[in-house]
């Protein structure tokens, strides 16, 4: 059933990004999805974990506030970029990940990266080593913010208690 | 409407074009690898989806708006791996940051000042 919805999706990937509708196009694209499904089958490469980590619905709207975060972000450090003198007090400090899974952490660690003026340098199990361009940065990481808001795409509160579905 | 979608248009793109450019002189000024992955930070997000948005309004509702979404997308996964890859790969090499690391009584603090 979950390769018949695999072989859906790589076929729905297909036909949009080649544009043609010829039978022999369309013959190829069948074939090809089946031998990727084949593939990913025996080599068991399909990561379930993961997948339903995808299809939360509260992750969209994670990623619209992250959306806004990088903008911000973005004009900040542009401007610490261009303007004359030095505007810049880079800082490393070790900043805590409270999500439960892996998959969890993984998407916080791309987060705090994916915003300019802070880069994640290592990571552990629940903790972040991070490269922050300025004070402010850091602070904004360690106020917990987008930690929190994770957690809550993970269904659970920062404390680790139930929340919701 | 067409104008109204140009000049939307246009303003995204002239904004990502300038976000690149403010992200490569940053790169250049900016003194060591960690300081200079936030000014290439600036480049593969803000610069790209603004260029990418734009060209998207120019298209319209077609095949190559879903292609440009697809890049999009590719971006938003790949560079953040890419940057934490280089980053760790610089650490790893024995290059430390031209910083302080701070102690847990100063996160401590910086922690309690961001909270409201």
């Amino acid at each position: 059933m979950r390769l018949v919805g695999l072989y859906l999706a790589l076929f729905a990937f297909w036909l949009l990004m080649s544009g043609h509708y010829e039978p022999l196009i369309v013959g190829f694209g069948v074939v090809s999805c089946a031998a990727t499904v084949y593939i990913a089958r025996r080599k068991d490469f399909v990561d379930y974990a993961t997948l339903s980590w995808y299809i939360k619905p509260t992750l969209p709207l994670y990623w619209l506030w992250l959306l806004g975060q990088i903008l911000k972000a973005n004009f900040d450090v542009a401007t610490r970029c261009v303007l004359p003198g030095s505007r810049i007090d880079p800082c490393v400090f070790r900043a805590p990940a409270n999500q439960d899974t892996g998959v969890g952490v993984a998407t916080y660690a791309n987060s705090i990266t994916l915003t300019p003026g802070t880069v994640s340098m290592q990571t552990w199990d629940h903790e972040i080593r991070v490269h922050a361009l300025t004070r402010d940065g850091a602070r904004d990481v360690l106020g917990g913010e987008m930690d929190g808001r994770i957690c809550r795409v993970e269904g659970r509160t920062k404390d680790g208690t139930e929340d919701g579905p | 409407m067409t104008l109204a979608v140009d000049i939307a248009s246009w303003l995204c793109l002239v904004a990502g074009a300038l976000l690149c450019l403010a992200g490569g002189i940053g790169m250049i000024r900016f003194p060591d690898v960690y300081a200079r992955s936030h000014a290439a930070g600036v480049i593969d997000t803000g610069g790209a989806y603004l260029i990418l948005l734009g060209l998207a309004l120019q298209a319209g509702f077609s095949l190559i708006t879903v292609k440009l979404v697809l890049i999009g997308l590719l971006l938003f996964f790949t560079c953040p791996t890419a940057t934490h890859a280089l980053v760790k790969a610089a650490l790893a090499g024995g290059l430390e940051p031209l910083c302080r690391e701070l102690g847990a009584d100063e996160t401590a603090d910086l922690a309690d000042e961001a909270a409201p």
